[in-house]
């Protein structure tokens, strides 16, 4: 494998399945983290058999997939807050070992689906917990986040659910963090706010790379370079986000979206479909969202 | 009058008792999900390590209660150090554990001291009495309150004021949550026992002046009680502990003063039942 064959692959090869093949190759070497055949069984029911990704170092890597796929249990996994096995190589440390709060200390920021936001806490007591070190980046924090300031005082509950996010986002870049994680950071804001999110997380990206869980594909196509699709708890496609996306027979197949989708089960071509788990229309499974005991 | 004034120092001495029991075992619950059925084992505990050192061991009373408070405090790092942490997210074995302790210790107690009540060494500026609106009160209760009262300034100070405290406050709400900022919440478990003990084993100290005596099931029976204020309070909420031992202190004594006696403490279950079908989630709702 070769460097050249890293410039080339995706950028030409309109096969996405062969692109992806090369591309992850190459990433496999440079990757922020490796994520190889993590797997996750709770309760006995398996959740994630099999994920791989790879992070880049720079920019913001998607992990994609439809509702259900399995793509916030993957960043649960990674963080340590469900039971996990396979192998997650960060920066040159195993994490799979690691409980969740030495996982953070690695350096890994993790804004999750939920927010994860104190209700009872105030703005404040909620940044101040998420210190880990000497100097709190709060000129950056209040810098993007002017309202953050102007609200120290008053407590998270009360906060408008942009507001809340702006707290979960906030907490990432208040240290020194090598990586951030962020699960859906717009999912039910208003555009407005999404796009105000959409701007701090690509300043974040130009400094620390973004391992971003998104739906808005349109974002996903603005902020990242590569990306992993999941599917039935499995990676199911690797590659550059801008070949996916513009494959519209792959995008629908993978990722349930492409033109308003029709009734059930049409899902037309002759591509074999092992990743329908889900039918076609993107309809929301009542997601899980009660974080596991460490 | 003074029937009223008396009963209701009495109250409040009672409820005081149950605060200094209660306290501890809502933070822990609240932060732990642990139910320690332990906790009046640390009552006992501390009762009986101060009435050692009050007679036996030939200190003054208040280096006596110091002792007792030291050694209920360790007691409880020792708890959770050795079989609360490692049943962690094996939630009905630890309850049993606890149960196990809870029974293991009165028993230990009664094999080394007997099952008779030990009269508690009472030192002469605690053992009279004052006069209050006409009514002659024990002075002890008046120790009690402002133990419990001590107790809970310093508890919402350090739930407010301190680092550990804000760390427990966020675990309260969310423990997971916690850990994924790069916080080992373990410490705060281990600290929030070595508190709750603290308090538990203060109790038990004041309870053998209250009561004039230690029994090895001293801390048992007023269990049960803490655990209705710790319910009543809601769990996790410290302030609702302290408004809720208070209340079920008064009921108690005034429905046992004026109805049969007995009835006062099934009345306390009646308030408990009334306040649940009322207020599902407690007094307060919340922590502090
Ligand atoms: N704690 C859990 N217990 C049981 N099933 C779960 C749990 N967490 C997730 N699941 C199931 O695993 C699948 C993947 O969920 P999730 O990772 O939340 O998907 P996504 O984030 O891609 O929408 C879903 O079918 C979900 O219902
Ligand atoms: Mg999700």
């Amino acid at each position: 494998m070769t460097d050249s064959s890293f410039l080339t692959s995706g950028q030409t090869d309109p096969a996405v399945g062969a692109s992806s093949a090369t591309s992850a190759a190459a990433a496999d070497r440079a990757a922020l983290l490796s994520v190889r055949d993590l797997r996750v069984v709770i309760d006995g029911l398996h959740i994630l058999h099999g994920v791989d990704l790879d992070v880049a170092p720079s920019g913001v890597t998607a992990l994609l997939g439809r509702n259900g796929a399995g793509k916030t249990t993957t960043v649960k996994a990674i963080m340590g807050l469900v039971p996990r096995t396979g192998s997650l190589r960060f920066a040159g440390t195993e994490l799979v070992k690691l409980p969740t709060h030495l996982v953070v200390r690695q350096g890994i920021g993790y804004a999750p689906e939920d927010r994860g936001i104190f209700a009872g806490l105030t703005v404040a007591e909620n940044l101040r917990l998420a210190e880990r070190d000497g100097s709190p980046a709060y000129d950056l924090v209040h810098e993007l986040f002017p309202e953050l300031k102007q609200r120290a005082g008053q407590l998270a509950g009360t906060l408008s659910g942009g507001q809340q996010q702006m707290v979960a986002i906030g907490r990432t870049l208040l240290n020194g963090n090598r990586l951030i994680i962020a699960d859906e950071p717009t999912k039910g804001l208003a555009p407005k706010i999404v796009a105000e999110v959409a701007d701090v997380l690509e300043r974040a990206a130009a400094t620390v790379p973004v391992l971003l869980v998104e739906q808005n594909l349109a974002l996903v196509r603005r902020l990242a370079g590569t990306c992993a699709v999941l599917a039935d708890g499995r990676t199911a496609h690797r590659g550059g986000t801008a070949e996916l996306l513009a494959d519209e027979e792959a995008a629908r197949r993978l990722l349930g979206v492409g033109r308003p989708a029709p009734a059930a089960t049409s899902v037309p071509g002759p591509a074999p479909t092992p990743t329908v788990a889900v039918p076609p229309p993107v309809v929301p499974t009542a997601t899980v969202t009660k974080e596991v005991a460490p | 009058m003074d029937t009223v004034v008396l009963l209701t120092c009495t109250g409040l001495g009672l409820g005081a008792l149950y605060f200094l029991v209660a306290s501890g075992l809502s933070l822990i619950f609240g932060l732990m999900d642990v139910l320690n059925f332990a906790h009046g084992a640390l009552l006992s505990v501390g009762a009986y390590a101060t009435w050692w050192a009050g007679t036996e061991g030939g200190m003054g009373f208040w280096l006596a209660v110091v002792f007792g408070t030291a050694v209920g405090t360790v007691a409880a790092v020792l708890l959770e150090l050795v079989l609360i942490r490692p049943l962690y997210n094996r939630p009905r074995d630890q309850i049993l554990a606890t149960v196990g302790v809870g029974l293991a210790v009165p028993a230990l107690l009664m094999g080394i001291w007997g099952a008779d009540s030990r009269p508690f060494p009472q030192p002469a500026a605690l053992s009279g009495t004052v006069g209050l609106f006409g009514a002659i009160v024990p002075v002890n209760r008046f120790v009690l309150l402002a133990a419990a009262a001590l107790v809970l300034v310093a508890l919402r100070l350090f739930l407010s004021r301190t680092r550990y405290g804000l760390v427990v406050r966020a675990g309260v709400e969310d423990r997971a949550m916690v850990t994924a900022l790069g916080i080992d919440v373990r410490k705060a478990f281990t600290l929030v026992f070595a508190i709750g003990g603290a308090a538990a084993a203060l109790g038990g100290a004041l309870s053998g002046l209250y009561f004039g005596s230690v029994h090895p099931g001293q801390g048992t029976s007023l269990l049960i009680f803490a655990f209705v204020v710790v319910v009543m309070g809601g769990m996790g909420s410290v302030t609702g502990a302290a408004v809720a031992s208070v209340a079920v202190g008064l009921v108690q004594q005034f429905a046992n003063y004026y109805t049969a006696a007995g009835l006062g403490d099934l009345s306390v279950v009646v308030l408990l039942a009334v306040l649940l079908l009322v207020r599902p989630r407690g007094l307060t709702g919340r922590l502090a």
